[in-house]
């Protein structure tokens, strides 16, 4: 993989090129400047000073041969006897690619006592589900997991590999794509795959308004994780794929952390499975201010949710984030209120039927992704939505 | 009891904007503070060292500015820093960063545990840790929300999982990622900064890790490539409704209820 280089040069101002850099990776070396730990390769200054800054390509690298690797693997993520939907959304998204390359669609499916469940994968038209079932596996316990994980990769020698963005999930892959010192995408919205089986791999990056695009060209398999409700789940079809059920040894399957005691958490309702949602952002002033969304949701019997500074407040409970690092919402409607539109809130909320967005400023990135652009000063626009609302019920 | 604690220095402000002539990025934020998060990992090794007459210390990777991070996190009661750092580290994706960390902590001796926050939030994959874990190949949990108790072999804890708490006990060494809720960090002592002054940040280069093969760090040993990075695609059928508040309000009403919510 290539680097940048400096090339010798005299009579240029030290300041401005350490200016050049976005992330302060240009640092001053006696008469000249050298790039630091903190380049990420987004190549500004290459572009601003090709005179300086060069492309050092790499000497030789080790090859892999793509054509041993084949096919798209998605893991099954269940929990109490049933398949979380993440895992036919990612079923679809693979067919999609595995079909455009002509490649087949594998499953794992880990656990023990799974009745029906690599069935109802077939449903979805993959080609072959591999199973492990074992008395171990009955519990998540992250290095069982991992070795029949590595097991089944061996195995099936797939192409690229996709996990749930859950919990198990978000723990699980990263294991997994380390043991093989392979690529992880993690979060991705977008994906999309090449003739050569490289997957295009497209999230939001460095935590702001940016969307980077990302291949893993020399390593297989490809991991991604992707979030629930960033894809949708496939018709379901008359089933063709077999089913594999594999062995492992135990001495595989053994665990230093033993599970004591797992209880069932209170049942609140999930903003993933609202159909109607207002969002408080920042240009919420106050506390007490959030009445008014509180009574414009009871309105529409839509649910509340935050923003990321709004949950950092404590205003709203984290499981009522909208965004990457909360959750990804899929509703019918969705009303913003003073929500400026962060790259990293959007990629929870913009697959929504109809967004709403009501801000004061004419250039908050909200509007891009908008259907109802509306503005104004939320400060005026709710009380009187509220009013009409009122009145409305009155004539009713 | 050794406890390593993983930080990061991220910008104050993640806002990164694109410059729309020659479609590069524009100045980022200066990388100026602890990541959030990795605070209640700091906390969370903290209080375990006063219960356990432990030592704590803080790794972290990135430009030699990160020194102030490390600085920080003594204020905050870690015993030790180190800092790695060369040009060799640069570029480094979720994988060459994970196992350039694992290597910086088996150069200072295998910990007891390892604690990292959950995310960073300029990254914001949450990968980092298990990926540390793997390379030295010991167990993980994540999503650590309780500490129930501690002693010489292991700890039991409670995690946050979507629908269940789980309680469970692992056998050091291991590694743990946090959740917010797990302690209130604490500020910053002014007492703190001063004692420790002088107290040096151990800084490591390649030379310095098991490992010294230049391959398997930074750009090199990233599997990931960025192949370019772009603004988000607008929506296509927009409507704009720039007009008083109470037009506004009339038109959200008219639009509420067509969609049938009202």
């Amino acid at each position: 993989m290539s680097t940048i280089k400096v090339l010798p040069f005299s009579n240029q101002n030290l300041d401005e090129l350490v200016e050049l850099c976005p992330f302060n990776a240009i640092e001053k070396l006696g008469t000249t400047v050298e790039i630091n730990s903190g380049c990420r390769m987004c190549r500004v200054c290459l572009k601003k000073r090709p005179d300086i800054f060069v492309l050092e390509l790499p000497g030789e690298t080790r090859k892999i041969d793509k054509c041993d690797w084949q096919g798209l693997a998605v893991f099954i993520e269940h929990q109490a006897g049933s398949v979380h939907p993440v895992s036919f959304e990612l079923i679809g998204k693979a067919r999609e690619l595995a079909g455009r390359t002509g490649q087949p669609v594998f499953c794992l499916l880990i656990g023990h006592h799974m009745p029906g469940m690599a069935e109802e994968a077939l449903n979805y038209g993959v080609d072959k589900v591999f199973v492990y079932d074992r008395p171990e596996l009955g519990h998540f316990r992250i290095e069982p997991y991992t070795a029949v994980f590595a097991d089944f990769v061996n195995r099936a020698k797939p192409s690229g590999v996709l996990v749930g963005g859950t919990s198990i999930g978000r723990s699980l892959a990263p294991r997994v794509a380390a043991r093989f010192r392979t690529g992880l995408t993690a979060d991705c919205t977008i994906l999309d795959i090449q003739k050569n089986t490289d997957i295009d791999q497209i999230r939001p990056a460095y935590g702001g308004n940016i969307m980077a695009h990302i291949q893993t060209p020399n390593h297989r398999p490809q991991f991604a994780t992707v979030r629930y409700k960033i894809f949708n789940a496939p018709e379901k079809i008359p089933p063709v794929g077999t089913i594999e059920y594999c062995d492992i040894s135990s001495e595989k399957l053994k665990s230093s952390i033993e599970v004591l005691d797992v209880r069932p958490k209170e049942k609140v309702r999930s903003i993933e499975d609202a159909d109607a949602i207002v969002v408080a952002g920042k240009g919420v002033k106050k506390e007490s201010d959030l009445a008014m969304v509180f009574e414009l949701a009871d309105a529409l019997g839509a649910m509340t949710a935050g923003t990321r500074p709004l949950i950092e407040q404590g205003w709203f409970d984290p499981r009522l984030q909208i965004g990457l690092s909360g959750r990804t919402v899929k509703p019918k409607l969705i009303i913003t209120c003073g929500v400026s539109g962060s790259v990293q809130f959007a990629a929870g909320m913009q697959g929504a039927d109809n967004i709403i967005a009501i801000n004061n400023d004419p250039r908050a990135a909200i509007f891009d992704m908008a259907h109802y652009a509306v503005v104004g000063d939320l400060y005026q626009v709710l009380p009187a939505l509220l009013d009409k609302i009122r009145k409305g019920r009155a004539i009713l | 009891m050794k406890i390593v604690v993983c930080i990061k220095q991220v910008p104050d402000s993640s806002k990164v904007d694109i410059d729309p002539e020659n479609m590069t990025l524009k100045r980022y934020g200066v990388e100026s503070k602890i990541n959030p998060f990795d605070l209640y990992a700091i906390e969370t090794a903290v209080k375990l060292k006063q219960t356990m007459n432990g030592m704590v210390c803080a790794v972290s990777m990135g430009p030699p500015q990160t020194e102030a991070a490390i600085r920080e996190s003594y204020m905050l009661g870690v015993d030790e820093g180190v800092l790695m750092t060369d040009r060799n580290f640069a570029g480094a994706d979720v994988l060459a960063t994970s196992y350039a960390l694992s290597q910086g902590i088996l150069a200072g001796g295998m910990p007891d545990l390892i604690i990292c926050g959950r995310q960073t939030t300029d990254g914001d994959t949450g990968q980092v840790g298990p990926e540390i874990a793997e390379f030295l190949n010991i167990p993980h949990l994540a999503y650590v929300n309780r500490i129930v108790q501690a002693d010489q072999d292991g700890i039991v804890v409670e995690m946050d999982m979507p629908e269940t708490i789980e309680t469970v006990r692992i056998g050091f060494p291991c590694l743990i990622t946090v959740e917010k809720g797990i302690y209130q960090p604490r500020l910053p002592s002014f007492k703190l900064k001063m004692e420790t002054r002088e107290r040096p940040v151990r800084k490591m280069t390649l030379a310095d890790l098991p490992d010294k093969n230049p391959q398997n760090y930074g750009l090199k040993g990233s599997p990931t490539q960025v192949i370019r990075v772009f603004p988000p695609q607008s929506s296509t059928q927009r409507e704009t409704w720039d007009e008083s508040p109470e037009t506004l309000s009339e038109k959200i009403y008219d639009k509420l209820s067509e969609l049938k919510f009202l």
